[in-house]
Formats: structure tokens, sequence, C-alpha cells
């Protein structure tokens, strides 16, 4: 009897270990190169990462995006991870107190109330998204800055708002990585 | 919830209702043997089992024990030599014993726990053959052994039960394996990777990404309700899960074979009633624990993904922990207490709401045998499951079934938060901290696999005991439930009569799913309480 099951073993593992894999691997390959290949980024030539991996903008000029918790520095795709903070622990409050200032102190004189989602960590440390409303609470900071009009930022936020996919799946969300692109002109 | 939400849960809820009775249907054809394909004669002779000759339930227990104890040893010894192997152009070493032990226990027992970040220490060859096979073979024996369990229930004056061989045969080539190819492709459609290259390095941003062939692995994890994911950060990961699409397949994958198994029982014990009486308990637990935790993490982003947001990280947590799946697209440990109270009880109650793929429906009908002996008790009659006698025998087995997963989460906790090398890992301290490791033996010991993320499990004392909680969970209900199936296969058929307390009425669903809940609530309160109920009143 374990003659046959290390036998059976042996035929699915090539079956559903590499065959598998592998034709996947193929058809992906053969059907959707780019996406299957980490929906990479180019600007005139030059790897500026993926569409779908979030990446750490921390000057004033640029839109900002979820706080990521990842190991050494954020937004480290080599090391998913999230901050798995507790809701009761100190950690999770000064994190938020401390995004809060920052906020503040960047865009004084801002009144509305800061989203949510850029108070937070994401849970992969690598989200590339934010909502509209965070986008739009950034958008004073980033007009004055780059000395352009509000109404040209809040242009360029609804160019990269993805609505929800086929007007039902998730929420409505803003590349911050596609936003700070079109920014710079990229 | 918000509106859009309330749409999102339903249309859900409606596809994946929609989808129960075709896959239903089909997977009872599948394991009739009546579709001879050639591929499975070919495996067949190349292994040489003689697909004809059926086992009794000794045998057939032996061979699931000796079939997944050889999945465990190869996937031991990939991890500890992955060094050596090819498609590892990371060059990542080969892991600890303790390390290893805990990965090989928990892919061969169908829990998946994530000791490990995938991206940080697993080349290809140990995700694909390694992990991807266990993926689908732990997922066939589960299933097989409700297929045995079916059949003993349907059989009479009996003693086989089907060939253990043939029905992880089957489970795989014709069930998983299809099904997976189809989602593989559509998820790497929508840009969840699928390559054998090395990770690139970015000049730009200073970002190394991580590659592999994540959209073959995804796939079978979320459909073999699996859960151990690619990466880290399982199907949080914008490379496992990048758009709202993604997040609804997957999520639908978690549900759609266990919820389709009830009818394929039902067909196969000839009484589809029965099947949907089965559905229905599941439901009836499952969706106020479902609007509960959407309720409690609406507004809390800690932990969640932007594209995904809150609604669909709740029907995710809630789908995961019911199905033994334990895939995550959000940080559960940083659940409101409320919000993960319902994840949390979901394991709790034995994974027998969905469950893991054959291993949640047949401890389910652990239940059932349990809640027709209880009213058996209360009008003085033999108490009797679709015409059969259920004698001292049956209550035996079903209570160790259903015991055992209990025993192993509350000892294992207890040794954790006693032993030093259990509490080196806690990340929160007080009532937060207690939920960690509650979290976590609640998931080894009954093979869900989510987490708390913020406990560090990696060490040898939980390595080692959350790895025997696996074992016991797994086996010491699967070899009784097939003990029941050979001992139900044994008797013959009695007619109903009017003292027969008909199984698939609401009455009786009600019955069940009350069960399920009392005995629940009985072994659980006084550490519930110690964990998120404090922590809510905080």
């Amino acid at each position: 009897m374990m003659k046959t099951a290390l036998k059976l073993l042996l035929i699915l593992t090539v079956l559903t270990g590499l065959i598998y894999p592998l034709v996947v691997t193929g058809i992906a390959q053969a059907l959707f190169p780019w996406r299957a290949n980490g929906s990479r980024t180019y600007h005139q030539g030059m790897s500026t990462g993926s569409a779908l991996i979030g990446r750490h903008y921390d000057k004033p000029e640029y839109f900002w995006g979820r706080l990521s918790a990842t190991a050494g520095t954020p937004y480290n795709s080599a090391s998913s991870s999230g901050s798995n903070y507790g809701p009761h622990n100190p950690l999770l409050h000064s994190a938020m107190e401390d995004r809060r200032e920052k906020l503040l102190a960047a865009g004084p004189g801002n009144t509305m109330p800061i989203p949510m989602d850029l108070l937070t960590a994401s849970a992969s440390g690598l989200d590339a998204h934010i909502s509209p409303e965070a986008a739009r609470y950034q958008a004073p900071r980033v007009a004055r800055l780059r000395a352009t009009t509000l109404e040209r930022v809040h242009q360029l936020i609804d160019q990269c708002t993805e609505p929800r996919q086929f007007g039902i799946f998730g929420e409505p969300v803003v590349s911050v990585v596609a936003l700070n692109g079109a920014l710079d002109g990229k | 919830m918000t509106g859009h939400a309330l749409i999102e849960i339903l249309l859900y809820l409606g596809v994946l209702g929609a989808l129960v009775k075709p896959l239903g249907r089909y997977m009872e054809f599948v394991y009739s043997g009546r579709q001879g394909c050639a591929a499975e004669r070919w495996i067949c002779r190349a292994a040489g089992i003689r697909e004809d000759r059926w086992m009794n339930w000794r045998e057939y227990a032996a061979a699931l024990l000796m079939f997944n104890a050889a999945g465990f040893a190869a996937v031991y010894a990939i991890l500890r030599v992955q060094q050596w192997l090819p498609w590892n152009p990371q060059a990542f070493g080969g892991l600890a014993p303790h390390t290893a032990f805990n990965i090989a226990v928990s892919f061969a027992t169908n829990t998946n726990w994530q000791n490990y970040g995938g991206e940080s220490s697993l080349g290809y060859f140990a995700q694909m053959a390694a992990l991807t096979v266990q993926n689908f073979l732990s997922a066939a024996s589960g299933m097989a052994v409700l297929a045995a369990l079916a059949r003993g229930l349907a059989a009479q004056r009996a003693e086989a039960i089907g060939n253990f061989w043939v029905d992880v045969v089957r489970s795989t080539v014709y069930i998983l394996l299809p099904l997976s190819l189809l989602l593989a492709v559509a998820l790497a459609g929508q840009g969840v990777i699928q390559n054998l290259k090395p990770y690139a390095q970015v000049a730009g941003s200073g970002q190394t990404l991580p590659m592999g062939p994540a959209a073959s692995q995804v796939a079978i994890k979320q459909l073999g309700t699996n859960g151990g994911g690619f990466f880290n950060v399982n199907s949080a990961h914008p490379f496992e899960n990048p758009t709202p699409l993604t997040n609804f397949l997957e999520c639908l994958a978690i549900l759609l074979i266990p919820a389709s198994l009830c009818y394929t029982f039902g067909r196969m014990v000839k009484d589809t009633r029965q099947g949907w009486a089965l559905l229905a308990a599941m439901i009836v637990i499952f969706l106020p624990l479902l609007f509960l935790t959407v309720h409690a993490e609406q507004g809390n982003m800690e932990g969640k993904e932007a594209r995904i947001g809150t609604a669909n990280s709740a029907l995710w947590a809630v789908a995961t922990t019911a199905a033994s799946n334990g895939s995550v697209n959000s940080m559960h440990d940083s659940y409101t207490p409320l919000g993960s109270l319902g994840p949390l009880f979901l394991m709790l109650t034995g994974e027998v709401v969905f469950g893991g793929v054959g291993s949640g429906l047949y401890g389910m009908v652990m239940f059932v045998i349990v809640a027709v002996f209880l009213a058996g008790l209360m009008v003085g009659r033999t108490p009797e499951y679709l015409g059969k006698k259920i004698e001292a025998f049956e209550m035996q087995m079903a209570s160790i079934a259903i015991l055992v997963p209990a025993a192993c989460v509350l000892l294992g906790t207890a040794v954790a938060v006693t032993a030093p090398g259990g509490l080196s890992g806690l990340q929160d301290r007080g009532a937060h901290g207690f939920t960690e490791i509650l979290y976590a033996f609640a998931s080894m010991g009954n093979n869900n696999g989510s987490a708390f993320a913020g406990y560090g499990a990696n060490t040898p004392l939980v390595n080692y005991t959350g790895g025997f909680a696996m074992l016991l969970a797994r086996y010491w209900v699967a070899v009784p439930v097939l003990a029941i199936a050979g001992s139900m296969a044994a008797k013959p058929a009695v007619p109903a009569s009017a003292g027969t307390l008909p199984t698939h009425t609401p009455l009786f669903v009600a019955l069940l799913a009350g069960v399920v809940l009392i005995v629940g609530l009985l072994a659980f309160i006084p550490a519930l309480v110690l964990g998120p109920v404090v922590e809510a009143l905080k």
C-alpha cells in the first residue's frame, strides 16, 4: 500500500506541481505577458516599478499613500506586511497621530476631515491606492507647492480615479502611483 | 452597512447559490465513476491501482494516512534542501527543522497555516512541487473521505466504501485541476503574476519586485480551502489579488466547493433534501456572523487595502474562517474586537459551517449524528439518520470527532500562554495578546490556517505544538468519520415510521444549528470572554 501511495504521489506531483503551473505559466505568458510579469512600468526606458505596487512618497509636493508597515523601509516590496496592531495597541495610535501631524504640518490651514485611509497602514504595506477623498484632501497642498491651480490637480485626480470595477465590485480608488506620475508628466 | 456593501454581498451569495446545484451535480457524477475518462485509467494503471477493488473503512483510512504521510515527507524534504533544487533564483536556503515540520504538517492536513513569508523564504520549486501539490492533494483527501462517508450512509449490509486512490485521482483530475486552471488564467488576466523569473530590481524606486508562479497556486489555495499564500500577506498582496474582480473570484472560490458538496452529498445519499438541509444549517450560522463582522469593521481601514474596502474584507474574513480556508485579504489582527469575534467563533465551531472541502461537511454530519441522538433522547426513541440506526459506536466516534479539535485548541492555547516560547512572539499585551494566541490555536486546531499575524508564531514551541494540534485535528476526525462510514455501510436501512425524526425539515435545521452553536459556546465561552469580549469592553 505504501508503494501505491508513493507512486501516486509522484504521478500527481508531476501533474499538479509541474505540468499544471507550467501550463498556466505558458498560457499567461502568451495571453497576458505584461500582467503575468508584474505589470511593470517604464519611463524613458528605465524601470519605474509596477503599476500594482505602491511606492513610498514623502515629499510634500507629491500625493502620499497609505502608511506602510513593511520591514525596514516603507513600501519594501521584497517583504510584504501589515502592521498587525490590535485596535488598542498604543503603537497604532502613535502611528496615526504622527501621520496626522505630518499632514497638518505639510498642509497648514487644511480644515477638511482627514480620511481614515491616510491615517492607517494597508494590509500588504504595498497598497498603491487611496480613496478619492484622501486624494482631494491632499490636493490644496500639492497645488500650492507645484504652483498650479486646484482645478488642474482635481482634474488629474479625476483622471486617475478608478471607478468600481464594472460599476459593482470594490471601492472607487485613486492610484497614487499613477497620480504622482501624471503630476510629473510621466 | 452601506447599500452598496449589501448589494455586493447579495451578489456574492447569489452567484454562489446559483453554482451549488450544477457543480454539486457534476461532482456526484465524478464520484459515481460513470465518467470513464482515459486520464483516470492511465494514472491508475501507472500507479498500480485496481480501480474496481473497493476498500473497507480500515483499508481506506490506512490509505489516507499513508498518502498524507508520504505527502508530509515530500514537503519536509523539499523545504529542507531547497537550496539545491532548481527554480530558486533568489537562492533561498533550506528551512529550519521546526519551521519545515510545521509547514509540511500544515499543507498535508489542508491547514496551510503560514509561519513563513513566501517571498522572503521559498523558491519556486518548493512553492510548486511541495506546496501547490499538497494544496491539491490535501483537498482531494478531504473530498475522498466525504465521498466514502456518503457511500457508507447510502450502502446496505456492505463492507466496502470506495477506493481511496481512485477518489483522490477523481477529485484532483476532474474537479480541482479544471477549476484551478480556469481560475488561474482568469487571475493572471487581471494581474496576478505567473512566471519563473528572478525578482526584479527597480532602479528608480529602489524596490525589489518579487516574481514567481503565483496565479497557479492562488487558484488552488482558494478552491481547495487551503489558504497558504504565495506571499507573506496572502491575498492582500497586489500581485496575489490585484483588482476587485480578482477579489470577488477568489472569495467565491473559497466557498464554492464546500457549498456545492452539500448538494453532492444529497445526491449520493439519494435524497437531495438532506443536502439542502445541511447547507441551510450552515447558512443560518453564517449570515448573522457575516453581518456582525461587516458592521463591526465599517470604517476600520487599519490592515485593509483601499481597492478592496472594509465590506469586502469582512466578507472574506468570514468566508475564509467559515470554510477552513484561512487565506486573508486583510489583517485580522487589526480587526475590532467584535469584528474578530465572528471569524474566531467560526473556527471554534469545528470548521463545520462550510468548512474545508469535504472535511467541513463530514464534520457537519458528525453534528447531525449528535443532533438526532439528542432528539432521540427527548422522545425516547432510537435515533436514526438516513434510515440507519445511530448506536453507541457512532456516538462515540462522533463525540471524538467533535471533542478532539476543541481539546487541541484549548490545550495548545494553555501550553502557549504558560510557556516563554509561546509568549515571546506576542505583539500586543493583555486581552488582545490572549486573542492572538487563542486565534493561532483555533486556526491550527481546526485546520483553518488564518492568523492574527502579529503573533510571531515561527518559534520551535509554537511550530511543534501547533503541528501536533493540526495532525490530531485532521486525523482524529477523519478516521472516526471513516469508522462511522464503515459501520453505517454494514447496517440495513429501516423504513421510516411515524416516530422517525425527518432530517430535512426547518425544525431539524434549527436543531442542528443549535447543537453546533451550543457545543461551540460550551467549549469556548471562557476563552472568548478572556479574549475578544474583555477587549470589546475596554
